[in-house]
Protein backbone atom coordinates (compact mmCIF):
# COMPACT_ATOMS: atom_id res chain seq x y z
CA UNK A 1 0.00 0.00 0.00
CA UNK A 2 2.78 2.44 0.73
CA UNK A 3 3.57 2.80 -2.95
CA UNK A 4 5.11 5.89 -4.54
CA UNK A 5 2.66 8.51 -5.79
CA UNK A 6 3.30 10.57 -8.90
CA UNK A 7 3.17 14.32 -8.50
CA UNK A 8 3.75 17.25 -10.80
CA UNK A 9 4.17 20.83 -9.69
CA UNK A 10 5.94 24.08 -10.48
CA UNK A 11 9.00 24.96 -8.43
CA UNK A 12 10.55 28.39 -8.93
CA UNK A 13 8.93 28.64 -12.36
CA UNK A 14 10.03 25.21 -13.62
CA UNK A 15 7.77 22.21 -14.13
CA UNK A 16 8.79 19.25 -12.00
CA UNK A 17 7.41 15.70 -12.08
CA UNK A 18 8.40 12.96 -9.62
CA UNK A 19 7.38 9.74 -7.91
CA UNK A 20 7.49 10.18 -4.16
CA UNK A 21 6.68 8.11 -1.10
CA UNK A 22 3.68 9.51 0.82
CA UNK A 23 5.80 10.02 3.94
CA UNK A 24 8.22 12.38 2.17
CA UNK A 25 7.70 15.94 3.33
CA UNK A 26 8.04 18.92 1.02
CA UNK A 27 11.23 20.16 2.71
CA UNK A 28 13.03 16.87 2.07
CA UNK A 29 11.62 16.70 -1.47
CA UNK A 30 13.05 20.15 -2.23
CA UNK A 31 16.39 19.42 -0.60
CA UNK A 32 17.05 15.84 -1.64
CA UNK A 33 15.19 15.39 -4.92
CA UNK A 34 15.61 18.88 -6.34
CA UNK A 35 18.85 19.78 -4.51
CA UNK A 36 17.33 23.09 -3.41
CA UNK A 37 19.13 23.13 -0.08
CA UNK A 38 18.33 26.72 0.83
CA UNK A 39 15.19 25.43 2.55
CA UNK A 40 16.51 24.32 5.93
CA UNK A 41 15.21 21.54 8.14
CA UNK A 42 15.43 22.43 11.83
CA UNK A 43 12.84 21.08 14.25
CA UNK A 44 10.70 19.04 11.82
CA UNK A 45 7.56 19.79 13.77
CA UNK A 46 6.60 23.29 12.77
CA UNK A 47 8.18 25.30 15.56
CA UNK A 48 11.36 26.85 14.15
CA UNK A 49 10.36 28.24 10.74
CA UNK A 50 13.66 27.41 9.00
CA UNK A 51 11.78 25.41 6.33
CA UNK A 52 9.43 28.25 5.29
CA UNK A 53 8.53 28.25 1.57
CA UNK A 54 5.65 29.62 -0.51
CA UNK A 55 2.82 27.51 -1.87
CA UNK A 56 0.50 29.42 -4.19
CA UNK A 57 2.14 32.63 -3.03
CA UNK A 58 1.50 32.02 0.69
CA UNK A 59 4.17 31.10 3.20
CA UNK A 60 3.91 27.64 4.79
CA UNK A 61 6.00 25.19 6.77
CA UNK A 62 7.44 22.73 4.24
CA UNK A 63 8.21 20.25 7.06
CA UNK A 64 4.46 20.11 7.84
CA UNK A 65 3.43 19.63 4.23
CA UNK A 66 3.70 16.33 2.41
CA UNK A 67 5.15 16.35 -1.09
CA UNK A 68 2.01 14.52 -2.28
CA UNK A 69 -0.09 17.46 -1.04
CA UNK A 70 1.54 19.93 -3.43
CA UNK A 71 0.54 18.05 -6.57
CA UNK A 72 -0.51 20.73 -9.07
CA UNK A 73 0.72 23.55 -6.83
CA UNK A 74 3.16 26.40 -7.41
CA UNK A 75 6.05 26.36 -4.98
CA UNK A 76 8.66 29.07 -4.47
CA UNK A 77 11.76 28.59 -2.37
CA UNK A 78 14.44 30.96 -1.15
CA UNK A 79 16.42 30.14 -4.32
CA UNK A 80 13.50 31.41 -6.42
CA UNK A 81 13.07 34.64 -4.46
CA UNK A 82 16.82 35.19 -4.49
CA UNK A 83 17.38 34.50 -8.21
CA UNK A 84 14.56 36.76 -9.39
CA UNK A 85 15.95 39.65 -7.34
CA UNK A 86 12.65 40.00 -5.48
CA UNK A 87 14.36 40.26 -2.12
CA UNK A 88 17.78 41.63 -3.14
CA UNK A 89 17.24 44.75 -1.03
CA UNK A 90 16.10 42.73 1.99
CA UNK A 91 19.13 40.45 1.67
CA UNK A 92 21.43 43.49 1.44
CA UNK A 93 19.80 44.99 4.54
CA UNK A 94 20.35 41.73 6.47
CA UNK A 95 24.01 41.73 5.43
CA UNK A 96 24.56 45.43 6.22
CA UNK A 97 22.96 45.16 9.66
CA UNK A 98 24.63 41.82 10.56
CA UNK A 99 21.17 40.30 10.88
CA UNK A 100 22.64 36.81 10.57
CA UNK A 101 25.51 34.96 12.12
CA UNK A 102 25.36 31.23 11.43
CA UNK A 103 22.71 31.79 8.73
CA UNK A 104 20.66 28.69 9.46
CA UNK A 105 17.44 30.61 10.08
CA UNK A 106 18.06 33.22 7.38
CA UNK A 107 16.20 31.64 4.42
CA UNK A 108 13.07 31.19 6.55
CA UNK A 109 13.48 34.67 8.06
CA UNK A 110 13.71 36.23 4.60
CA UNK A 111 10.62 34.32 3.39
CA UNK A 112 8.59 35.42 6.43
CA UNK A 113 9.88 39.02 6.33
CA UNK A 114 9.08 39.39 2.62
CA UNK A 115 5.60 37.98 3.31
CA UNK A 116 5.05 40.68 5.93
CA UNK A 117 6.29 43.47 3.64
CA UNK A 118 3.97 42.30 0.86
CA UNK A 119 0.95 42.56 3.15
CA UNK A 120 2.01 45.58 5.18
CA UNK A 121 4.25 48.16 3.53
CA UNK A 122 4.96 50.06 6.72
CA UNK A 123 4.95 47.68 9.68
CA UNK A 124 5.69 48.85 13.22
CA UNK A 125 8.51 47.05 15.05
CA UNK A 126 5.95 45.20 17.14
CA UNK A 127 4.22 43.98 13.98
CA UNK A 128 7.56 42.81 12.58
CA UNK A 129 8.26 40.87 15.77
CA UNK A 130 4.80 39.36 15.70
CA UNK A 131 5.06 38.27 12.08
CA UNK A 132 8.49 36.73 12.67
CA UNK A 133 7.41 35.11 15.96
CA UNK A 134 7.27 31.72 14.24
CA UNK A 135 10.90 31.89 13.12
CA UNK A 136 13.62 31.04 15.60
CA UNK A 137 17.07 32.64 15.47
CA UNK A 138 19.55 31.38 18.07
CA UNK A 139 22.35 33.83 17.22
CA UNK A 140 21.26 37.43 16.81
CA UNK A 141 18.73 38.11 19.54
CA UNK A 142 16.37 39.34 16.76
CA UNK A 143 17.18 43.04 17.25
CA UNK A 144 19.27 43.27 14.07
CA UNK A 145 16.73 41.24 12.09
CA UNK A 146 13.92 43.61 13.08
CA UNK A 147 16.20 46.55 12.18
CA UNK A 148 16.90 45.10 8.72
CA UNK A 149 13.22 44.50 7.99
CA UNK A 150 12.33 47.97 9.22
CA UNK A 151 15.05 49.55 7.06
CA UNK A 152 13.89 47.64 3.99
CA UNK A 153 10.28 48.75 4.55
CA UNK A 154 11.38 52.37 4.85
CA UNK A 155 13.60 52.23 1.77
CA UNK A 156 10.82 50.64 -0.31
CA UNK A 157 8.37 53.31 0.86
CA UNK A 158 10.81 56.08 -0.11
CA UNK A 159 11.48 54.48 -3.48
CA UNK A 160 7.80 54.22 -4.35
CA UNK A 161 6.97 57.73 -3.04
CA UNK B 1 12.30 12.94 12.96
CA UNK B 2 10.44 11.69 9.93
CA UNK B 3 6.96 10.17 9.86
CA UNK B 4 6.88 6.39 9.53
CA UNK B 5 5.66 4.95 6.24
CA UNK B 6 1.97 5.10 5.40
CA UNK B 7 -0.33 4.68 2.43
CA UNK B 8 -2.00 7.72 0.94
CA UNK B 9 -5.44 8.24 -0.56
CA UNK B 10 -6.73 11.53 -1.93
CA UNK B 11 -10.45 11.72 -1.18
CA UNK B 12 -12.48 13.11 -4.07
CA UNK B 13 -15.68 13.83 -2.13
CA UNK B 14 -17.15 13.62 1.37
CA UNK B 15 -18.80 10.31 0.42
CA UNK B 16 -15.47 8.95 -0.83
CA UNK B 17 -13.71 10.04 2.38
CA UNK B 18 -16.40 8.34 4.50
CA UNK B 19 -16.07 5.11 2.46
CA UNK B 20 -12.33 5.07 3.08
CA UNK B 21 -12.86 5.65 6.81
CA UNK B 22 -15.40 2.82 7.02
CA UNK B 23 -12.99 0.49 5.20
CA UNK B 24 -9.93 1.30 7.29
CA UNK B 25 -11.35 2.35 10.65
CA UNK B 26 -8.81 3.29 13.30
CA UNK B 27 -5.87 2.56 11.01
CA UNK B 28 -6.72 5.64 8.97
CA UNK B 29 -6.32 9.33 9.81
CA UNK B 30 -7.84 12.31 8.04
CA UNK B 31 -5.42 14.93 6.75
CA UNK B 32 -6.76 18.47 6.30
CA UNK B 33 -4.22 21.25 6.92
CA UNK B 34 -1.83 18.85 8.64
CA UNK B 35 -0.55 21.41 11.14
CA UNK B 36 -1.28 19.16 14.14
CA UNK B 37 -1.33 15.74 12.48
CA UNK B 38 2.03 15.96 10.70
CA UNK B 39 4.00 17.17 13.75
CA UNK B 40 2.49 14.26 15.72
CA UNK B 41 3.51 11.88 12.93
CA UNK B 42 7.00 13.40 12.61
CA UNK B 43 7.46 12.96 16.36
CA UNK B 44 6.18 9.36 15.99
CA UNK B 45 3.45 10.02 18.54
CA UNK B 46 1.09 8.43 16.04
CA UNK B 47 1.74 6.16 13.05
CA UNK B 48 -1.41 5.79 10.95
CA UNK B 49 -1.35 3.14 8.23
CA UNK B 50 -3.42 5.23 5.85
CA UNK B 51 -3.70 8.97 5.38
CA UNK B 52 -6.97 10.11 3.81
CA UNK B 53 -6.25 13.55 2.36
CA UNK B 54 -9.46 15.62 2.33
CA UNK B 55 -7.62 18.83 1.38
CA UNK B 56 -9.08 18.98 -2.12
CA UNK B 57 -12.76 18.61 -1.21
CA UNK B 58 -13.58 22.20 -2.05
CA UNK B 59 -17.21 21.95 -0.86
CA UNK B 60 -15.85 21.79 2.70
CA UNK B 61 -14.14 25.18 2.45
CA UNK B 62 -15.89 28.51 2.82
CA UNK B 63 -17.82 30.91 5.05
CA UNK B 64 -21.50 31.71 4.47
CA UNK B 65 -24.28 33.44 6.41
CA UNK B 66 -27.53 31.44 6.36
CA UNK B 67 -30.30 33.20 8.22
CA UNK B 68 -29.22 33.52 11.85
CA UNK B 69 -26.24 31.19 11.42
CA UNK B 70 -22.70 31.68 10.30
CA UNK B 71 -21.68 28.44 8.60
CA UNK B 72 -17.99 27.68 8.31
CA UNK B 73 -16.78 24.70 6.28
CA UNK B 74 -14.36 22.39 8.07
CA UNK B 75 -11.52 23.04 5.61
CA UNK B 76 -11.68 26.81 6.06
CA UNK B 77 -8.21 27.93 6.99
CA UNK B 78 -7.26 30.16 9.89
CA UNK B 79 -5.99 32.74 7.38
CA UNK B 80 -9.43 32.68 5.66
CA UNK B 81 -11.10 33.38 9.02
CA UNK B 82 -8.79 36.34 9.61
CA UNK B 83 -9.59 37.86 6.21
CA UNK B 84 -13.36 37.34 6.30
CA UNK B 85 -15.65 40.36 6.73
CA UNK B 86 -18.50 37.96 7.67
CA UNK B 87 -16.47 36.73 10.65
CA UNK B 88 -15.76 40.30 11.80
CA UNK B 89 -19.46 41.14 11.52
CA UNK B 90 -21.10 37.94 12.81
CA UNK B 91 -18.52 36.40 15.17
CA UNK B 92 -15.86 38.99 16.00
CA UNK B 93 -14.67 36.84 18.93
CA UNK B 94 -13.39 34.33 16.41
CA UNK B 95 -11.48 37.01 14.50
CA UNK B 96 -9.83 38.16 17.75
CA UNK B 97 -8.91 34.60 18.70
CA UNK B 98 -7.49 33.46 15.36
CA UNK B 99 -4.82 36.16 15.49
CA UNK B 100 -3.40 34.21 18.46
CA UNK B 101 -3.41 30.83 16.71
CA UNK B 102 0.20 29.94 15.95
CA UNK B 103 2.04 31.94 13.28
CA UNK B 104 1.22 33.22 9.77
CA UNK B 105 2.80 30.23 7.99
CA UNK B 106 0.75 27.82 10.14
CA UNK B 107 -2.45 29.84 9.76
CA UNK B 108 -2.11 29.61 5.98
CA UNK B 109 -2.52 25.81 6.18
CA UNK B 110 -4.30 24.98 9.44
CA UNK B 111 -8.07 24.53 9.28
CA UNK B 112 -10.87 25.15 11.77
CA UNK B 113 -12.18 21.59 11.41
CA UNK B 114 -8.73 20.19 12.01
CA UNK B 115 -8.24 22.30 15.12
CA UNK B 116 -11.59 21.25 16.60
CA UNK B 117 -11.12 17.56 15.76
CA UNK B 118 -7.64 17.68 17.29
CA UNK B 119 -9.17 19.10 20.50
CA UNK B 120 -5.97 20.25 22.11
CA UNK B 121 -7.13 21.65 25.47
CA UNK B 122 -4.66 24.55 25.14
CA UNK B 123 -5.84 25.70 21.72
CA UNK B 124 -8.00 28.75 21.21
CA UNK B 125 -10.76 27.69 18.84
CA UNK B 126 -12.45 24.96 20.94
CA UNK B 127 -12.99 27.48 23.76
CA UNK B 128 -14.42 29.98 21.25
CA UNK B 129 -16.89 27.33 20.12
CA UNK B 130 -18.14 26.96 23.71
CA UNK B 131 -18.44 30.71 24.21
CA UNK B 132 -20.25 31.17 20.89
CA UNK B 133 -22.73 28.32 21.43
CA UNK B 134 -21.60 26.60 18.24
CA UNK B 135 -23.12 23.49 16.69
CA UNK B 136 -20.65 21.05 15.15
CA UNK B 137 -21.89 19.19 12.08
CA UNK B 138 -20.52 15.67 11.65
CA UNK B 139 -21.10 13.08 8.94
CA UNK B 140 -20.58 9.39 9.56
CA UNK B 141 -21.80 6.01 8.37
CA UNK B 142 -25.23 6.67 9.96
CA UNK B 143 -25.69 10.04 8.29
CA UNK B 144 -25.37 13.57 9.62
CA UNK B 145 -25.26 14.49 13.33
CA UNK B 146 -25.33 17.88 14.94
CA UNK B 147 -23.45 18.13 18.23
CA UNK B 148 -23.45 21.11 20.59
CA UNK B 149 -19.90 22.31 21.25
CA UNK B 150 -20.55 21.87 24.98
CA UNK B 151 -20.95 18.11 24.43
CA UNK B 152 -18.31 17.73 21.70
CA UNK B 153 -15.05 17.93 23.67
CA UNK B 154 -14.68 14.93 25.95
CA UNK B 155 -11.00 14.79 26.93
CA UNK B 156 -7.43 15.60 25.97
CA UNK B 157 -7.41 15.21 22.15
CA UNK B 158 -10.76 13.44 22.54
CA UNK B 159 -14.12 14.36 21.06
CA UNK B 160 -17.44 12.79 20.15
CA UNK B 161 -15.98 11.97 16.71
CA UNK B 162 -15.65 8.25 16.02
CA UNK B 163 -12.89 6.97 13.67
CA UNK B 164 -15.54 6.77 10.91
CA UNK B 165 -16.70 10.37 11.29
CA UNK B 166 -15.86 13.48 9.31
CA UNK B 167 -16.41 16.93 10.82
CA UNK B 168 -17.91 18.85 7.89
CA UNK B 169 -18.90 22.27 9.21
CA UNK B 170 -19.67 24.43 12.20
CA UNK B 171 -22.65 26.71 12.72
CA UNK B 172 -22.33 29.78 14.90
CA UNK B 173 -25.36 31.87 15.92
CA UNK B 174 -24.89 35.34 14.42
CA UNK B 175 -23.97 37.85 17.13
CA UNK B 176 -27.10 39.54 18.52
CA UNK B 177 -27.61 43.26 19.08
CA UNK B 178 -25.83 44.28 22.27
CA UNK B 179 -23.24 41.52 21.91
CA UNK B 180 -19.71 42.06 23.08
CA UNK B 181 -16.66 39.83 23.22
CA UNK B 182 -13.35 39.54 25.04
CA UNK B 183 -10.32 37.45 24.16
CA UNK B 184 -7.03 37.27 26.00
CA UNK B 185 -4.41 34.65 26.69
CA UNK B 186 -1.16 34.33 28.56
CA UNK B 187 1.61 32.79 26.44
CA UNK B 188 5.39 32.87 26.62
CA UNK B 189 5.67 33.95 22.99
CA UNK B 190 3.07 35.29 20.57
CA UNK B 191 1.55 32.30 18.79
CA UNK B 192 2.54 29.72 21.38
CA UNK B 193 -0.02 27.54 23.09
CA UNK B 194 -1.57 29.46 25.94
CA UNK B 195 -0.69 29.00 29.61
CA UNK B 196 -4.27 30.09 30.32
CA UNK B 197 -6.72 31.83 28.01
CA UNK B 198 -10.27 33.16 27.96
CA UNK B 199 -12.70 33.54 25.07
CA UNK B 200 -15.84 35.30 26.26
CA UNK B 201 -19.09 36.24 24.56
CA UNK B 202 -21.64 38.46 26.28
CA UNK B 203 -24.91 40.24 25.71
CA UNK B 204 -25.11 43.57 27.52
CA UNK B 205 -28.27 45.31 28.70
CA UNK B 206 -28.26 48.50 30.77
CA UNK B 207 -24.75 48.06 32.18
CA UNK B 208 -25.47 44.45 33.12
CA UNK B 209 -24.80 41.10 31.54
CA UNK B 210 -27.99 39.68 30.05
CA UNK B 211 -25.82 36.73 29.07
CA UNK B 212 -22.18 35.86 29.70
CA UNK B 213 -20.37 32.81 28.33
CA UNK B 214 -16.81 32.28 29.52
CA UNK B 215 -14.81 29.77 27.45
CA UNK B 216 -11.56 28.98 29.25
CA UNK B 217 -8.72 27.02 27.66
CA UNK B 218 -5.51 25.42 28.94
CA UNK B 219 -7.22 24.92 32.31
CA UNK B 220 -7.82 21.17 32.22
CA UNK B 221 -8.55 18.19 29.97
CA UNK B 222 -11.09 20.07 27.86
CA UNK B 223 -12.07 23.66 27.25
CA UNK B 224 -14.39 24.80 30.04
CA UNK B 225 -17.58 26.85 29.85
CA UNK B 226 -17.33 28.37 33.32
CA UNK B 227 -20.47 28.10 35.43
CA UNK B 228 -19.22 30.97 37.58
CA UNK B 229 -20.50 33.29 34.85
CA UNK B 230 -24.06 32.78 36.13
CA UNK B 231 -23.18 34.74 39.28
CA UNK B 232 -22.56 37.80 37.14
CA UNK B 233 -25.62 37.83 34.88
CA UNK B 234 -28.72 39.93 35.42
CA UNK B 235 -27.21 41.79 38.37
CA UNK B 236 -25.22 44.95 39.03
CA UNK B 237 -21.66 43.65 39.36
CA UNK B 238 -19.85 44.84 42.48
CA UNK B 239 -16.26 44.09 43.50
CA UNK B 240 -17.62 41.69 46.16
CA UNK B 241 -19.76 39.86 43.61
CA UNK B 242 -16.81 39.59 41.23
CA UNK B 243 -14.65 38.18 44.04
CA UNK B 244 -17.40 35.66 44.76
CA UNK B 245 -17.49 34.64 41.07
CA UNK B 246 -13.68 34.39 40.99
CA UNK B 247 -13.75 32.05 44.00
CA UNK B 248 -16.39 29.90 42.31
CA UNK B 249 -14.30 29.85 39.13
CA UNK B 250 -11.25 28.74 41.07
CA UNK B 251 -13.26 25.88 42.59
CA UNK B 252 -14.68 24.61 39.33
CA UNK B 253 -11.40 24.58 37.37
CA UNK B 254 -9.10 21.58 37.57
CA UNK B 255 -5.97 22.76 35.77
CA UNK B 256 -2.85 20.70 35.05
CA UNK B 257 0.64 21.35 36.27
CA UNK B 258 3.38 21.34 33.63
CA UNK B 259 6.70 23.04 32.88
CA UNK B 260 4.86 26.26 32.05
CA UNK B 261 2.79 26.72 35.20
CA UNK B 262 1.61 25.19 38.46
CA UNK B 263 -2.07 24.54 39.18
CA UNK B 264 -2.16 27.52 41.55
CA UNK B 265 -0.65 29.81 38.92
CA UNK B 266 -3.24 28.69 36.34
CA UNK B 267 -6.07 29.28 38.81
CA UNK B 268 -4.66 32.72 39.59
CA UNK B 269 -4.32 33.65 35.92
CA UNK B 270 -7.85 32.44 35.19
CA UNK B 271 -9.12 34.80 37.89
CA UNK B 272 -7.01 37.63 36.48
CA UNK B 273 -8.60 37.09 33.08
CA UNK B 274 -12.07 37.03 34.64
CA UNK B 275 -11.50 40.43 36.25
CA UNK B 276 -10.07 41.89 33.06
CA UNK B 277 -12.93 40.50 31.01
CA UNK B 278 -15.68 41.81 33.26
CA UNK B 279 -14.03 45.22 33.70
CA UNK B 280 -13.51 45.56 29.95
CA UNK B 281 -16.94 44.43 28.84
CA UNK B 282 -18.82 46.51 31.43
CA UNK B 283 -16.39 49.39 30.95
CA UNK B 284 -15.80 49.45 34.69
CA UNK B 285 -12.08 50.04 35.35
CA UNK B 286 -12.80 49.84 39.11
CA UNK B 287 -13.40 46.09 38.74
CA UNK B 288 -9.95 45.62 37.23
CA UNK B 289 -8.33 45.67 40.71
CA UNK B 290 -8.08 41.88 40.70
CA UNK B 291 -6.80 41.93 37.14
CA UNK B 292 -3.09 42.23 37.75
CA UNK B 293 -1.11 39.16 36.74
Amino acid sequence: MTAPVSISLTVNGERVAAHVMPRLNLADFLREHLKLTGTHVGCEHGVCGACTVRIGGEIVRSCLTLAVQVNGATVQTIEGLSDTGEIADLQAAFRDRNALQCGFCTPGMLMAAQDLLQHNRNPAREEIREHLSGNYCRCTGYQAIVDAVETTARTRMERSA
Amino acid sequence: MKASAFAYARATSVANALELLVQHGEKAKLLSGGQSLIPAMNLRLISPELIVDIGEISELRGITVRGDSLVIGALTRHADLLKSSDIVKCAPLLAAAVAHVAHPAIRNRGTIGGSLAQADPASELPACMLALGTTIVVRGPGGERRIAAEDFFTGIYETKLSPQDLLVAIEIPVARKGSAHFFQEFARRHGDYAIVGLAAQAVLQNDRFADLRLGYFAVGDTPVLAKAASKLTGVAVTPALLADAAAALSDELDPHEDQQATRAMRRHLAKVLLARCVATLLNRPDLQAGGRA
